[in-house]
């Protein structure tokens, strides 16, 4: 119960965000974040038991045919993940008050934050696959809706649009890869998939459902060749970028790879592709970090360096790297959120964001330079601060890779030198040197502002210095998860004289030179940079043209404008495909009587086709009309000889109301006349009558052919007793096919607002011009 | 062109065949009719009224945005389905009860269903009958 509270909580938050907002404006922010806070301290209540190895489950009946269920398990990885994504996701809320203060959407800033937040959750708590996948897509939604917050600008539209459509490709390729999972293991359960183990990676459906998850997961966490969203996404709000782009939602790919170790970790196709992703995402990003110059832009790649780094260590599937990755996450997760936050700041309080443009800031806002120092040393792997744990953990786990060990490590420490130059960019150079003139006076923030920033990188020092508070209690049982046995996790500053130490103090000097040299390297390479970081995007945009394009061309060729062509398409598509299915697999047997219609009814039918023809004649339009009214009546006759009293009335109304409806059009008609030629007349003519045929041939079937309905008897046996109606065609109609009906006539208002829509639209268009 | 003896005529027909367009859709579980039939009824009714005075007065005379039927019959047919969630049971399942008058009727959620298609059949003819009329 606890759990569905969690992930539904948000949710409803969200819906009453906006209103909460309107009541309480300046506390709202503090308002909101006592829902995350509360589930932070419900988490961590059930983290003795998860490190007890004692999972918190939940489900509840959804498609039980299926195989789909709403489970929700609680374990030590989905632990570390809901805490990050509370606790971290508290202190937006209250950043995001200060930083969008007075925004006239802030209201619907706090919904699609709530929003986002319990959707997230319900990624990392999700136990059944479809679940997990519809959670996974509610995430690239409200991050959709969050990157384009700033509607007005073009820019931040794209933006948006690029990411959804990046992560919605990998989310349609996941859910296929997902449920091929599922085929293979013969549950949808995540619990019961990773209970079989590597015995269901050798199953002859994994390695297609492994590639389309690679796929999902890839996209969504920003690898490379993916990975050029994520910077893209800088055009949302800082609180988005700090939240969803740091430390939660871009995650939500390692955490899937993380999840699905036990299963595949071991085949040589994960240790291949993810590994080598990892490695080339790693490099990538830490080398496109250095060469920006916007604040946000040089942590937006810092990023994809670090998820790089994760899917890396997840590749190599050792226990040590593991525990690397557990750790990794962690850390990043604070110094990264304070360093945006940090971004933030300085952008709304200076109102400059690009690094040439700042300088010696901490005379002015000692706070966030103190907060900023902090956070960055974490980053660029200085002791005593959690990065420099992960950082160890990283190294030591490249350099007893089973496979490459030496260029795994190589690639490691040059990225490791990357980072801590970028570190150093994103906070020495705007803190120190000279100060410069900026759009706004800079000075520290208000409390709401500098809380969240301090808090993560104070918790970045805390848990460096005293890492058994968390190693533990919270990593460990992650780890666990992750290697599915049991696992033990003791953190140390100071192990011993080691290889890895050395390769630490090479990454000291190594990123101290890349600091100072920067500008240099930049000026370089500036011909080079444009090339690679554009690549990607660039046939990103050249397939979304070549899609569009036929869309265009599709939609031209198939919507002529014209009534006749569509009827003409529509109806050869119909009679040829059914007509072929019937040729092909139904017997046809000839009525075996043409005679035994009685005088009355052969004279009704004589005088449906008299009208008939008369229609196809007439020069009139009102004659035309008439005559079909004529035909309408005379088949209402035929339903009331047959005895069926409620069709034929509704066929009475219904022509009855069409010829309204037509002398209502007439009036905007052009006098009558003809303007098609014989040829087309003749078209038309075998177009109709094919028709017609294939009607009359069906109906000819369906009453010859042999073999009682079952259907029949039924309806006409249960209707009584179990409807409580007489009248079977009303009963089948709002009882035995009532969702039938809800569709028809679903159809029908959008048929009625259709028309309206085009009528009016017509009109207003008129008047304009 | 204005006629007086349509006009005094249209004034007693509407009112017969709105109470016949309703007979029609109480009736039609066990008798030839329903929701279906009788709001197509009750559109010809305010046709009538249109073609007799004019579209302003047939709005008027029907109270209610033609578009407010559309959506009030498809929320009162789809609502009429999710009270059987609260039976536990699925969605559209009917659920009955006995109504105590002279003689016990039984009422269950299909009537209120049949009313949404009424709405819904009344509210998207007289959208098309007042839009086209009004161009």
């Amino acid at each position: 119960m606890g759990l569905l509270a969690s992930v539904i909580s948000g949710f409803a938050l969200a819906i009453l965000a906006p209103w909460v907002h309107r009541a309480a404006r300046e506390a709202t922010g503090l308002l909101l974040a006592l829902l995350p806070l509360g589930l932070t301290a419900y988490f961590l209540g059930c983290a003795p038991g998860v490190a007890a190895g004692e999972p918190v489950r939940a489900a509840y009946t959804w498609v039980p045919t299926l195989g789909v269920a709403f489970s929700l398990r609680l374990d030590g990885l989905s632990l570390l993940f809901a805490l990050l994504i509370c606790g971290v996701g508290a202190l937006i809320l209250i950043y995001a008050g200060g930083y969008l203060a007075g925004h006239e959407r802030l209201g619907r800033f706090y919904a699609y934050l709530l929003l986002f937040m319990a959707s997230m959750l319900g990624v990392a708590l999700a136990d059944n696959v479809v679940t997990l996948f519809v959670f996974w897509e509610l995430t690239s939604f409200s991050s959709y809706l969050l990157i384009g917050f700033d509607r007005e600008r073009a820019a931040a539209r794209a933006a948006a649009l690029q990411a959804l459509v990046v992560t919605a490709m990998g989310g349609v390729a996941l859910l296929a890869g997902l449920l091929l999972l599922g085929q293979a293991g013969g549950s949808l359960e995540l619990s019961e998939l990773l209970a079989r183990g590597s015995e269901l990676a050798a199953h002859p459906l994994a390695v297609m459902a492994l590639l389309l998850i690679f796929f999902g997961a890839f996209t969504k966490s920003a690898q490379v060749p993916f990975h050029f969203w994520l910077p893209n996404a800088m055009e949302a709000p800082t609180p988005v970028s700090a939240y969803l782009h740091a430390a939660t939602m871009v995650k939500a790919g390692i955490y899937l790879l993380a999840r699905l170790t036990p299963i595949f970790g071991e085949s040589e196709t994960w240790f291949l592709v993810v590994t080598a992703v990892g490695a080339v995402t790693m490099l990538t990003g830490a080398w496109l970090a250095l060469r920006a110059d916007d604040l946000k832009r040089i942590l937006a790649y810092s990023t994809v360096s670090s998820l790089g780094t994760m899917t890396l260590l997840l590749g190599l599937g050792t226990p040590a790297a593991a525990q690397a990755v557990v750790v990794y996450l962690f850390a990043h997760a604070l110094y990264k959120g304070a360093l945006f936050l940090v971004a933030g700041i300085i952008d709304h309080e200076t109102g400059a964001r690009r690094v040439p443009d700042l300088g010696g800031l901490r005379r002015a806002m000692p706070l966030t330079a103190a907060a900023a120092g902090v956070a960055a040393l974490s980053m660029a792997g200085v002791p005593p601060l959690a990065g420099f744990l992960s950082k160890e953990l990283h190294y030591a786990a490249a350099w007893e890779s089973p496979q490459a060990a030496t260029v795994l490590a190589g690639a490691s420490v040059l990225a490791g030198m990357l980072l801590f130059a970028a570190a150093g960019l994103a906070a020495y150079r705007p803190f120190f040197g000279e100060p410069r003139p900026t759009p706004r006076q800079p000075h520290d923030p208000p409390a709401s502002l500098w809380l969240g920033p301090a808090l993560l990188a104070g918790l970045g020092a805390l848990f460096g210095l005293l890492p058994w508070l968390v190693d533990a209690a919270v990593l460990a049982p992650a780890v666990a998860a992750i290697r599915a046995e049991p696992a033990t996790l003791h953190l140390a500053l100071w192990h011993a004289w080691n290889p890895v130490l050395g390769l630490s103090l090479i990454t000291l000097a190594g990123g101290l030179g890349f600091l100072a040299t920067r500008n240099a390297l930049q000026r370089w390479t500036s011909g080079l940079g444009t090339l690679e970081s554009l690549a990607a995007q660039r046939w990103f945009e050249r397939a979304l043209k070549l899609v569009n394009g036929l869309a265009r061309w599709q939609t031209r060729f198939l919507q002529s404008g014209y009534l006749r062509y569509y009827l003409i398409t529509v109806i050869s598509a119909t009679v040829g495909l059914s007509g072929y299915a019937v040729w092909t697999r139904v017997p046809f047997s000839p009525p075996g009587s043409w005679l035994d219609a009685l005088a009355y009814e052969l004279a009704v039918a004589a005088l449906i086709l008299a009208a008939a023809w008369t229609v196809v004649r007439s020069t009139s339009r009102l004659g035309a009309i008439a005559a079909l009214g004529v035909v309408g009546y005379g088949v209402a006759i035929l339903y009331i000889l047959f005895g069926a009293p409620d069709l034929a009335m509704t066929q009475f109304l219904v022509e009855t109301l069409t010829v309204i409806l037509f002398v209502l059009v007439f009036y905007h008609l052009p006098r009558f006349s003809v303007l098609t030629r014989t040829p087309a007349r003749v078209r038309d003519a075998v177009v109709a009558l094919a028709l017609g045929g294939f009607v009359a041939t069906l109906v000819l079937l369906a009453t010859s052919a042999p073999g009682e309905s079952t259907l029949t008897p039924y309806f006409l046996e249960q209707s009584l007793p179990a409807a409580h109606g007489r009248n079977v065609v009303n009963v089948i109609l709002v009882d035995f096919r009532a969702l039938d009906t809800l569709g028809e006539i679903t159809v029908l208002s959008v048929a009625g607002i259709g028309v309206y829509a085009l009528l009016k639209l017509r009109l207003a268009g008129g008047k304009s011009r | 062109m204005i006629s007086l003896i349509l006009r005094t005529a249209t004034r007693f027909l509407i009112t017969l065949l709105l109470l016949f367009s309703v007979f029609l859709l109480l009736r039609g579980h066990n008798d030839p009719g329903g929701g279906f039939v009788g709001g197509l009824v009750a559109a010809a009714a305010f046709a009538l009224y249109t073609i007799a005075y004019d579209v302003a007065a047939a709005r008027r005379a029907l109270w209610f945005e033609p578009r407010t039927l559309i959506a009030t019959g498809l929320l009162a047919a789809a609502g009429s389905g999710l009270t059987a969630f609260a039976a536990g049971r699925p969605f559209l399942t009917a659920l009955w009860g006995t109504l105590q008058l002279a003689d016990p009727v039984a009422v269950g959620t299909p009537l209120l269903f049949d009313a949404g298609v009424y709405l819904v059949v009344v509210g998207a003819t007289l959208t098309i009958i007042f839009s086209l009329a009004e161009t």
